[in-house]
């Protein structure tokens, strides 16, 4: 914790989301639904040496605590974050993300002609049938999609 | 009990062999009344509407003649044109519309999942009649039902699929359900086109035993069923290769003299050139008896999901 703690001071309250993948903590970003009306401080550090991964990248969320359900969808494109919640400058829990079973509305189906990706009113859904290495199959076509394909995928 | 009261059909994977078997043994009880021979009214009243967004004549005349047979009535659309869909109505739409009119639907729609969507749309049970490069259940079912009509049984017959093996998903399907009963499976393809590698760990998980064999002959000789699929010519970047391919699989009189005496050959239809002509004449050909009873298969599906 050394190294990010002279780049990003420790929060109060709030969220923080450790050994993302490096690079990809924008899109952890948009999974979370964390947009320009963001009303809170967000720190972002990318591309910081780490033991376990070689670079991590860290979200650090000031004053918000999002429900396992929201966070474990990261696991899509960061299998091995780690979430602690912070109180009083105190982690008082922290966990591995876990992929849900179900993921809705927040990848796109990769296959052109499935009705997913057509004008229909329905959100793409998938069912996760592995979670390492993770990988999805289309509720409607049943398109398989990789870790890779998933993070491109993404809404 | 077993049953398929109320169930939308969208896929053979969701079926369970008890639940295939009811079909096959409803479609035998529906043969003589498929033929006109007997006269039934047990689906009088009720409404079937065959929505069709591209062009398919057997699955929609089957589907239809079959509604008829038990006496029930039929609305539908047999291609887009001139239907709202042109003026930008979306799938969910018209079948929440059709719905209304309809006790049953079957659907036939270029996108992949299209049948899934309108099933979880609809309040009515709605019956895959193909969905793009997706799946297409009936097919399956009748397929299944003239193997065990013309051979007395699914199990431990060996089947060889041939032709285009890696895009032909009603193929996939067929293949999985043959491992449900304990066939064998043979595949004949050309190298570009074989069955994906998933595909067939899928069906060895499943304990099924399949073989591949690199010549069309040695299959022939062991086969109890051998069934065609059309090669199509746009899986190809190169004309030459395609004629090339597409004649080395042709099955002709010539190469089915060392073939099982009872050996049966089926195809979905249409077929282009993969059969000769010559080959209809011969005990083994089957296709059109197989398409034929596409009817009583699917008059057993549309009185089991209609009244049980």
């Amino acid at each position: 914790m050394i190294m990010e703690e002279l780049r990003v001071k420790r929060i109060k309250e709030g969220t923080v989301i450790d050994h993302i993948k490096p690079g990809k903590a924008l899109k952890v970003l948009r999974i979370l639904g964390i947009t320009e009306d963001h009303e809170h401080i967000v720190s972002i550090v990318m591309n910081v040496p780490s033991k376990k991964l070689g670079k991590k990248d860290i979200v650090k969320l000031e004053n918000v605590f999002l429900d396992k359900d929201t966070v474990n969808k990261i696991a899509l494109i960061s299998p091995r974050a780690t979430i602690n919640i912070v109180k009083e400058y105190k982690v008082i829990e922290k966990y591995v993300v876990e992929p849900p079973e179900e993921i809705v509305g927040i990848v796109r189906c990769q296959n052109p002609r499935c009705i997913t990706n057509s004008n229909e009113p329905v959100k793409p859904k998938f069912k996760v049938i592995s979670k390492d290495p993770i990988t999805i199959r289309c509720h409607y076509c049943s398109r398989i999609m990789s870790e890779e394909e998933i993070e491109k995928n993404i809404i | 009990m077993v049953s398929l009261k109320d169930k939308d059909i969208i896929s053979i994977r969701e079926l369970t062999r008890e639940e295939i078997e009811l079909i096959l043994k409803e479609a035998d009880n529906m043969l003589p009344i498929a033929r006109g021979e007997v006269y039934s009214d047990i689906l009088k009243g009720k409404i079937l509407a065959t929505l069709f967004f591209e062009p398919s004549t057997r699955t929609r005349m089957s589907f239809e003649t079959a509604m008829q047979r038990l006496g029930g009535g039929v609305i539908g659309f047999s291609s887009k044109e001139g239907t709202s869909i042109m003026k930008g109505e979306t799938l969910s739409d018209t079948i929440k519309v059709v719905e209304g009119y309809a006790d049953i639907i079957v659907l036939r729609h270029p996108a992949e999942g299209s049948a899934r969507l309108a099933a979880e749309v609809s309040s009515k049970p709605v019956i895959n009649g193909g969905d793009g490069a997706g799946q297409h259940p009936t097919q399956t079912l009748l397929d299944l039902y003239t193997i065990k009509k013309e051979l007395g049984e699914i199990e431990s017959k060996k089947v060889v699929l041939l032709g285009d093996l890696k895009y032909g998903r009603t193929v996939h399907s067929l293949a999985y359900a043959l491992a449900m009963f304990n066939a064998e499976i043979g595949l004949v393809s050309p190298p570009t086109l074989r069955m994906p590698e998933e595909i067939i760990n899928d069906l060895k998980e499943m304990g099924a035993k399949i073989k591949e064999y690199s010549a069309l002959k040695d299959a022939i000789k062991e086969a109890d069923v051998l069934y065609v699929t059309r090669i199509q010519k746009e899986r190809f970047p190169d004309p030459a290769e395609y004629m090339k391919v597409a004649g080395s699989y042709k099955i002709a009189l010539k190469i089915l003299k060392d073939a099982k005496e009872n050996l049966i050959i089926m195809h979905p239809l249409p077929r282009v050139n993969e059969i000769d002509p010559s080959v209809d004449v011969t005990k083994h050909a089957k296709y059109f008896i197989q398409s034929f009873y596409g009817v009583p298969v699917r008059m057993a599906l549309l009185k089991l999901v209609l009244v049980g």
